[in-house]
């Protein structure tokens, strides 16, 4: 269904350019500070970060219910900023639907159709073919109010979709639903984009939701994008401590740098303990930092041995079936969290216990010091 | 049902069956008996809540109102005071185009004594006054002449005493309002009245009800589409604003609810009169030429123009909140879907405002329909509601039974309209907030 949607659509992706974009609503402070950002054609690119990052602002400006405040967006290579919403040609998918509750949902979806003049029997063969995209072939007469969450939020994919927008924009189109639900839809809207070849710009404060769906991620923070790259290097290679922090789990070690060369530095723990770690956002000896280390890549009681090394004392054990969350001190910091495999030839540890735990220096990343 | 075969009888009453398909509770008895009996503590609480408002609104609102209907049909008043000639003018017959007999003028005689004697003759000539005027002085003067009647023939004497006695449209009268109840009042009510031929339309110069009615149900409607027209944009300029301009606007909407009514209403008088700020400034602009300033004022041109702004806040409340409901998200959705400003508020914003505009309509509506003091001071003569000529009836003339007439006529005209607008609007999408 999908593919015959895409052969009769002739869909492309739409390229999108923000250019030195800045945002202000009361003239003092800088929502978004100077964004520059380049989305390619066919490209789903998740804007991430916590509340009042200043993600969705971007996202409404892009849509046209903001106005720019300094710099330029295009469209296709177009400049936008004097162009109104509608006739931007750009589909959305909104927070909590907003789909029109006075009328079915087939109505809902001849409404971009009708306001374009589409011919009656054209109109219907699109909507039919974009509900049965989603899976709702049935429900054209229902009104909104007597649909579920889940099928709700697929009516708003497809009336974003129905008049093959090149670029379509999703503003936490998931927050309201249930974990299952949740991720059944991000799986089918990604399905969708793989096979339209849409542009998608999709904000969200749920990390797991851009790791899963994203071509490429931008984290936001403080009006600026912290780091934009794809799921897989934004986890193992964040570029500063708020990246790591916002993104997986993650423990940190305060110190100071006292040796540093090119791809490997020694960092002097506030208790005095050396690690070596990657030099990844230290320049200089002396530097304070924050060395990230991921749960999953440090090991208990080591059979080989990796270039750090350290004395940890057990001080909570969860069991969670695939894996045991262990809760230690290590070098003065106990909320520091390991990852052990639930393996059946492992030696036995409880809460008490003084264990070594170790890591290897590439997977411990220097980055500036944690606020 | 095959498994009851294995089930013990324990385990169908733990899971609630029984053979009559009766669902028990673990005890045996009927379960919706033992549901009434654990909420009847909790309902009568809830009962016994209320009850201080029930007694009130039953002593103050509904038996008043009841007892003031009752009044639109009562009549006893004729038999109580004339019992023997109600008695007689059964054998009568008002068509025959004759006197009642000899026998009728002396239980006329013995009545009127009777009633002399209790000084209640004088009541029934107002009561008949009503009806036909002179009743009120045939009484009068009769009641003096008949102590002086020692015995028959009473015919001619009471005609002597009085030549209305010996008018036949006297007798049709008091044979119509003999019995005691009465259609009268609301004969009089729609401009008709009993006569000899039966119910005929009062004389065209006399007719004055009917019209009275259609022009309140006119001006309240045109008064609520005013207040739709100026309340709408307001309502919706304060939806959109921030909270903190919207409530400060706020006030200068509730303003109007902190000052009298008839401060509010007689500043109007001020401003509309013929040498008053409106006309004024217009003639000094050059506008209007000073021998013809307009009149704004006594008359419907007057009433509408203040009570649109009487109940403006009626109209603007209960639209902002039902707009204050509605996320910007939807006209946004519309915009992305390439709809331009006009289209997405019209197909959009529009529809789900409606629950306001019912609400707000119905509120002024209502309010309008039943308005008296403000048409009674800058209404004059052409701008004066039903209302106006209800409490006329109520406090000057007296005629309580046709103030209660026209009273139960507008009260059942303007449930008959909320019956017609819930079928075209439906009371379901009435909404105050």
């Amino acid at each position: 269904m999908l593919r015959e949607w895409r052969r009769m659509s002739n869909t492309r992706g739409a390229s999108v350019v923000f250019d030195g974009v800045q945002k202000s609503y009361d003239g003092e402070n800088l929502v978004v500070k100077n964004l520059n950002l380049d989305i390619a054609q066919g490209e789903f690119l998740t804007m991430l970060g916590p509340s009042g990052s200043g993600k969705t602002t971007c996202l409404m400006m892009l849509a046209g219910f903001e106005p720019a405040t300094h710099g330029e967006i295009y469209l296709n290579g177009n400049p936008i900023n004097n162009v109104p919403p509608h006739k931007r040609g750009i589909g959305m998918v909104f927070q909590n639907y907003a789909l029109f509750p006075h009328m079915s949902v087939a109505e809902n979806l001849a409404f971009p159709l009708k306001v374009r003049g589409m011919g009656k029997s054209e109109s219907e063969d699109r909507i039919k073919r974009a509900l049965e995209m989603v899976e709702l072939g049935e429900f054209g007469s229902r009104r909104p109010a007597q649909l579920s969450g889940g099928q709700q939020q697929r009516v708003a994919v497809a009336r974003a979709l129905v008049f093959d927008p090149e670029l379509v924009l999703m503003d936490e189109p998931l927050g309201a639903l249930d974990k299952q639900l949740r991720e059944q839809m991000q799986y089918e809207i990604k399905h969708i984009h793989d096979n339209l070849g849409v542009t998608v710009v999709y904000v969200t404060h749920d990390q797991t939701e851009a790791l899963t769906m994203s071509d490429r991620v931008a984290v936001f923070n403080d009006g600026i994008i912290q780091q934009l790259s794809p799921p897989d290097v934004l986890y193992e290679s964040p570029d500063n401590s708020f990246v790591a922090q916002f993104i997986g789990e993650n423990n940190k070690l305060a110190g100071s740098v006292v040796e540093i060369n090119k791809d490997i530095c020694t960092v002097k723990l506030d208790d005095g303990t050396l690690v070596k770690a990657d030099p990844v956002n230290v320049h200089n000896v002396g530097d304070r930092t924050s060395v990230s280390l991921r749960p999953e890549r440090i090991e208990v009681a080591p059979d080989n041995s990796p270039n750090n090394l350290v004395d940890g004392k057990i001080e909570e054990m969860i069991y969670l079936g695939d894996h045991i969350r262990v809760r230690m001190n290590v070098a003065g910091n106990n909320e520091f969290i390991v990852k052990v495999r639930n393996r059946r030839d492992k030696r036995p540890i409880s809460a008490g216990d003084v264990v070594k735990v170790g890591w290897d220096a590439a997977d411990a990343k220097a980055l500036d010091e944690a606020v | 049902m095959s498994s009851s075969e294995t089930l013990s009888v324990e385990e169908q009453l733990a899971a609630g069956q029984s053979d009559d398909g009766i669902v028990r509770a673990a005890d045996g008895t009927p379960l919706k008996a033992r549901l009434a009996k654990a909420l009847r503590r909790e309902k009568l609480r809830s009962f016994l809540m209320i009850s201080p408002l029930l007694l009130f609104i039953v002593f103050s609102f509904l038996l008043p109102i009841g007892d003031m209907l009752f009044r639109s049909v009562e009549n006893q008043i004729v038999q109580n005071t004339l019992p023997t000639v109600v008695e007689e003018l059964e054998r009568w017959d008002p068509a025959s185009g004759e006197l009642p007999d000899e026998e009728t003028f002396a239980a006329l005689a013995k009545d009127l004594k009777v009633a002399v004697e209790e000084r209640i003759h004088t009541r029934l000539g107002s009561r008949l006054n009503y009806e036909e005027s002179g009743f009120s002085g045939l009484f009068r003067t009769t009641g003096r002449a008949v102590k002086k009647m020692e015995s028959g023939p009473y015919k001619a004497q009471f005609i002597e005493a009085d030549k209305d006695w010996g008018e036949l449209r006297t007798w049709v009268i008091l044979d119509s309002f003999k019995a005691p109840y009465t259609s009268g009042y609301f004969l009089s009510a729609v401009d008709a009245e009993n006569t000899a031929e039966g119910v005929q339309m009062k004389p065209e110069n006399e007719r004055i009800y009917l019209q009275l009615f259609m022009r309140t149900l006119w001006m309240s409607l045109a008064i609520t589409f005013m207040c739709l027209l100026l309340g709408y944009p307001v309502a919706y300029l304060l939806a959109q604003l921030p909270a903190r301009t919207s409530n400060l606007l706020m006030i200068l909407v509730l303003l109007p609810f902190w000052t009298s009514l008839l401060v509010r209403t007689s500043a109007w008088k001020v401003l509309l009169q013929g040498q008053g700020v409106i006309n004024d400034i217009l003639v000094w602009i050059g506008i209007v030429d000073d021998a013809s300033r307009l009149v704004l004022i006594n008359n419907q041109l007057g009433t509408i123009i203040a009570m649109t702004h009487i109940l403006l806040p009626f109209m603007i409340l209960p639209l902002y909140s039902v707009m204050k409901t509605i996320s910007p998200s939807y006209v946004r959705a519309a915009k992305s879907m390439g709809a331009n400003d006009w289209t997405a508020f019209w197909k959009v914003y529009f529809p789900q405002s409606v629950p306001g505009i019912g609400a707000g309509a119905i509120l002024v509506f209502i309010l309008a329909i039943g308005y008296y003091i403000t048409p009674a001071l800058v209404g004059g003569t052409s701008g004066i509601f039903i209302s106006n000529r209800i409490a006329f009836h109520i406090s000057t003339s007296l005629n309580w039974g046709l103030a209660a007439a026209l009273g139960a006529i507008l009260l059942v005209l303007v449930l008959l309209l909320f019956y017609i607008y819930d079928k075209i609007v439906g009371i379901d999408n009435v909404k105050l907030g």
